[in-house]
């Protein structure tokens, strides 16, 4: 298991013109679960289908229809409650959230408000400078996506698209526990790998698969700790939800705006305002959404149409044997087994792909040597094609094959960069490859002995020079790999060089 | 009158066993009910014929019968009740925010009907979205009750919400009608049209495909001419139905088989609390004599007391406009239905507000209006939540009682004979609410009820009295029902005056 020697962050600290403000965040992500059919009914949940194809009578509401529970929408619920640690509710209901909208058919969302499926757990969020905070997950519930009004196609007309109606979310609702603009990346991003991990979310923030609600407040130093203290809001200043966000890069920026905003406000001895608030990336600030005097009454109450659910115990433990590992665990035994740096595990672990992929290069080799190879060669190459792991023309074997020609001694690392953008480019199997084009690195001292002669023989003014200057054998060196076309082992010629010239 | 042109008169067990022996087509039938439809028009009750597919469906059930391949219900002609969706049908329960509506999906128990071979004959009228009690809320205007007082002409209600199921199947225009019942939907308009009706225990029926009023309390049910037939076509009505997850996995009895008219040792409970102030003599006379029919038929009657009887009409009049408020948001203008025709600059508030505005009757929009208060921030617990815990009580009331050795519960079907059209809707209309009084409980606590013409009043209006039983023992309440129905030999028609 991981050792939790992290220490935690500090929270930002925002001077304002009087004082000092510190940051309060919570955040409500919503996660779209993977799955093939929607919460409540059998129609698709394929991303770009034609507008209202992928719908069911009971998504477009019509009148008579009922919701059926998708199982398997409720194991990936489960599933993600086990990969965050939290307890899980055997009996769980839904209740309807009414609002009208266009893009949403029943006039009603049905959602968990009062029995979760998913209660208390917790996420780990490092920060990549040795501090991780612990986020407190207050609970996960279940509830239907709304459509797509589409108000930009037709001056007079508005379009609605229900494809997306009825899809299942997670809503992962945390403890105001993240501190700092960089926190709550992180923590999205942490989510975002647990749930690739798990397979329950596919975390693909650019179609919205994953977007949160962020509620931000500012408190003086001191005031945040009171509230640990006690759990007592009251110590906290007032908040703002800024809703629907879908890029690590806006929630940061809309925190940091968010919370100078309420700074002005607060030392001009103003008030906060509770209330929802839209992020607007192009003019780089938030603007009100909706007082809480305009909030909505959703009227939830107990839906109807749906028993409590109610699940098995046995199941959850069968769900949590067949759980995958996860990304702290997998960190660790890399750490461990491997021998890799914290850095370079998170690295690899970053991805679930990229961690298997590493492995398979590693398996039976130098973890270190491994590691650099998928870390520097790899990911450098894949990037500048903006390319990802999944999409790598080299596979782990092919890596692993350079690794080993490489810890045997065949090919000096700088062949090996060479050797690799052929088998990245062109592929096939390196030994062969390195075989079929001589590229097999010369470590016969003999040979080597002879080429520093040469050199030595036809540069006697530089062998003045050098014993002059010992620093000149570089130059040495230089010449005898170059003459021996980069084959010759560097360490070898390094030696041999050296004492040729009786440094 | 021919044999032919009376074949209508027939019930669905008559009727069966005549198509049985070959001695009436299903094509005769349905002839002969479509003639009486045609004949009826003054009563309003058939509001979306359908004759072709009737005829097509009565062929069909004619060549089964030759074939001997028929089903429970082959050839036999019957109306839907226009909550009910209907596949190509319209569709619209009463309202005219349905308008045209025409669904692509046969309801659960129409199909089920339609498979054990029922003859479909049209769509019947009802109450707005099944809110009301005298089915004067429709869109397509009032049902007339084919019943008349002696002495009297006026126009009298059917009641509701299946007031055209109720006039139909009194007038013989159809052998059986589908029938709904949220707080007594069916067996106040049976009791009002001196027919049988029975609502299932909850979640005996699917509610898939019927438009939703409110969902924990709606439950689908027959309207008959007697108690066997009620059997037969609760049978083919019910049944586990993956599509609605409050349906019951149980497996369906043959309802008919266990009317052996035998309710020897059974216990029959007399609840104290539906003894009400101002109870008409007559009513309470006619429970007096169901009590007496009972105990002659071999039955034990006991005194019990059903002690939060009195919170229950208010704890429904919250639940059901609560869950009706939400299950009616979907009519919104922008789907399907009627849309208002907006004025320049309107936007998508002014659609909702004028759509609904123009589709909804004034009772529908009363129980809206009603269930969004009851459920708003800051109401929630002092009225719904409070409704629940009432509704709870009740049903422990029942529980307690059945758990004392009480096998059926027998009450007054309603406080009061048919009324004349307008009567109610003039007054308070917590008044009309009052109908519901002896019904309700029944659908709180989720249990089956049935409502079977015990007598008549002074006035020659038929009167109903109400057995209620355990969950899902429909079967015993039924052959109960059949005892009292035989005890009051309860045969008089409304004369033909239309």
């Amino acid at each position: 298991m991981l050792d939790l020697t992290y220490e935690a962050p500090k929270p930002k600290i925002i001077a304002g013109a009087k004082h000092d403000w510190e940051l309060v965040i919570g955040m409500e992500v919503h996660a779209q679960v993977s799955s093939n059919a929607k919460l409540f009914s059998g129609a698709s949940t394929a991303f770009g289908a034609e507008p209202n194809s992928n719908v069911a009578f009971v998504d477009s509401a019509m009148p008579g229809m009922l919701p059926v529970i998708n199982e398997y929408c409720v194991e990936q619920a489960v599933r993600t409650g086990l990969g965050l640690k939290a307890d899980i509710n055997l009996v769980s209901a839904f209740d309807r959230k009414n609002y009208f909208y266009p893009d949403l058919p029943q006039g009603y969302q049905i959602s968990q408000l009062y029995h979760p499926i998913v209660g208390e757990g917790e996420v780990l969020v490092e920060l990549g400078d040795g501090t991780a905070r612990m986020v407190r997950i207050e609970r996960i519930h279940m509830e239907q996506d709304a459509g797509k009004s589409i108000h930009d196609m037709d001056p007079h007309m508005s379009f609605v698209d229900l494809n997306r109606t009825g899809v299942c979310l997670m809503e992962i609702v945390s403890r105001p526990d993240i501190r700092g603009p960089e926190e709550a990346a992180a923590y999205i991003a942490k989510l975002r790998q647990i749930m690739r991990y798990l397979g329950t979310c596919d975390g693909n923030m650019q179609n919205g698969n994953l977007r949160a609600d962020v509620n931000v407040s500012v408190c003086l130093p001191g005031q945040y700790e009171k509230y640990q203290d006690t759990q007592d809001f009251s110590h906290l200043g007032t908040r703002c939800e800024i809703k629907n966000m879908n890029s690590m890069r806006f929630i940061q920026q809309a925190i940091d705006y968010e919370a100078k905003r309420q700074i002005a406000i607060l030392e001009a001895g103003g008030e906060i305002d509770q209330e929802t608030r839209l992020y607007d990336p192009d003019k780089g600030e938030t603007r009100s959404m909706r007082s809480k005097e305009e909030a909505h009454d959703y009227r939830y109450f107990p839906d109807p149409d749906l028993m409590p659910l109610e699940i098995e115990q046995a199941w959850v433990d069968d769900i949590a044997a067949k759980l995958p590992e996860l990304p702290d665990d997998k960190k660790a035994r890399f750490v461990r087994d491997f021998e890799l740096s914290d850095y370079d595990a998170s690295v690899l672990t970053a991805e679930v792909e990229s961690a298997a992929f590493f492995e398979k290069a590693a398996e039976g080799r130098d973890g270190k040597l491994a590691a650099n190879w998928v870390i520097n060669e790899l990911f450098g190459r894949l990037k500048k094609e903006d390319h990802d792991i999944t999409e790598s023309p080299v596979s782990p074997e092919q890596l692993g094959g350079i690794v080993d020609l490489i810890t045997k001694g065949d090919i000096s690392g700088k062949i090996a960069k060479d050797l690799f953008e052929i088998v990245y480019t062109e592929g096939g199997d390196p030994a062969e490859i390195v075989e079929k084009r001589e590229m097999k690195q010369v470590t016969d001292t003999g040979a080597i002995e002879s080429a520093v002669d040469e050199v030595i023989a036809a540069n006697p003014a530089q062998v003045e020079k050098a014993k002059q200057n010992p620093k000149l054998a570089g130059w040495f060196v230089g010449q005898v790999m170059k003459a021996t076309g980069g084959k010759a082992n560097p360490k070898s010629v390094n030696e041999i060089v050296q004492a040729k010239l009786g440094l | 009158m021919t044999r032919e042109s009376s074949l209508n008169r027939f019930g669905l067990s008559g009727a069966r066993d005549l198509l049985r022996k070959g001695e009436v087509s299903s094509v005769d039938l349905t002839n002969a009910c479509l003639e009486a439809i045609e004949g009826a028009g003054v009563l309003n009750a058939f509001v979306h014929k359908t004759p072709e597919i009737a005829l097509e469906r009565a062929e069909a059930a004619d060549k089964r019968l030759a074939q001997g391949d028929a089903p429970k219900m082959c050839g036999l002609p019957i109306g839907i009740k226009d909550l009910f969706c209907t596949k190509g049908v319209p569709s619209q329960a009463a309202s005219n925010i349905l308008e045209g509506f025409k669904p692509e999906y046969e309801s659960t128990v129409s199909q089920k009907l339609q498979d054990a071979g029922a003859v479909m004959l049209g769509k019947l009228n009802m109450d707005e979205f099944a809110m009301g009690s005298s089915n004067e809320t429709a869109c397509y205007g009032n049902v007339l009750n084919p019943w008349r007082r002696d002495n009297d002409d006026a126009q009298l209600t059917p009641g509701g919400s299946s007031g055209g199921s109720a006039s139909a199947v009194a007038a013989d225009l159809c052998l059986a009608a589908t029938g709904t019942d949220t707080g007594g939907s069916i067996r106040q308009p049976a009791a009002f049209a001196g027919i049988t009706g029975i609502k299932p225990t909850y979640g005996r029926c699917s509610r898939w495909g019927i438009v939703a009023f409110a969902s924990s309390l709606d439950q689908a049910g027959p309207m008959t001419k007697s108690v066997r037939d009620a059997a037969i076509m609760l049978e083919a009505m019910c049944g586990h139905d993956p599509k609605d997850s409050t349906s019951a996995d149980l497996t369906v009895p043959d309802f008919e088989a266990m009317l052996t008219g035998d309710i020897r040792g059974k216990t029959i409970g007399i609840p104290r609390e539906y003894r009400m102030d101002g109870m008409p003599d007559e009513i309470e006379a006619l429970w007096a004599d169901g009590r007496k029919m009972m105990e002659d038929a071999g039955a034990k009657i006991v005194d019990i007391s059903l002690p939060h009887t009195k919170y229950a009409l208010p704890a429904y009049y919250v639940i059901a406009p609560a869950e009706a408020s939400s299950n009616l948001a979907r009519y919104d203008g922008v789907r399907y239905g009627h849309r208002a025709k907006l004025a320049q600059g309107d936007g998508i508030t002014e659609m909702y507000e004028k759509t609904r505005a123009e589709g909804f009757g004034p009772e529908v929009k009363r129980r809206v209006m009603i269930g969004t208060y009851v459920l708003s921030a800051g109401f929630y617990d002092a009225y719904y939540n409070r409704a629940r815990k009432v509704r709870t009580l009740i049903k422990k009331d029942f529980e307690d009682a059945f758990a004392a050795g009480v096998d059926y519960i027998l009450t007054p079907a309603t406080p009061s004979a048919a009324f004349g059209l307008g009567e109610m809707t003039d007054a308070d209309p917590v008044r009309m609410y009052l109908n519901d009084v002896f019904t309700v409980t029944v659908n709180l606590a989720g249990l089956p009820g049935v409502s079977v013409p015990a007598g008549l009043d002074k006035q020659g209006l038929p009167l109903g009295l109400q057995l209620i039983g355990r969950p899902w023992e429909e079967g015993d309440l039924l052959n109960a029902a059949q005892v009292l129905e035989n005890a009051a030999g309860f045969v008089a028609k409304p004369s033909k005056w239309w």
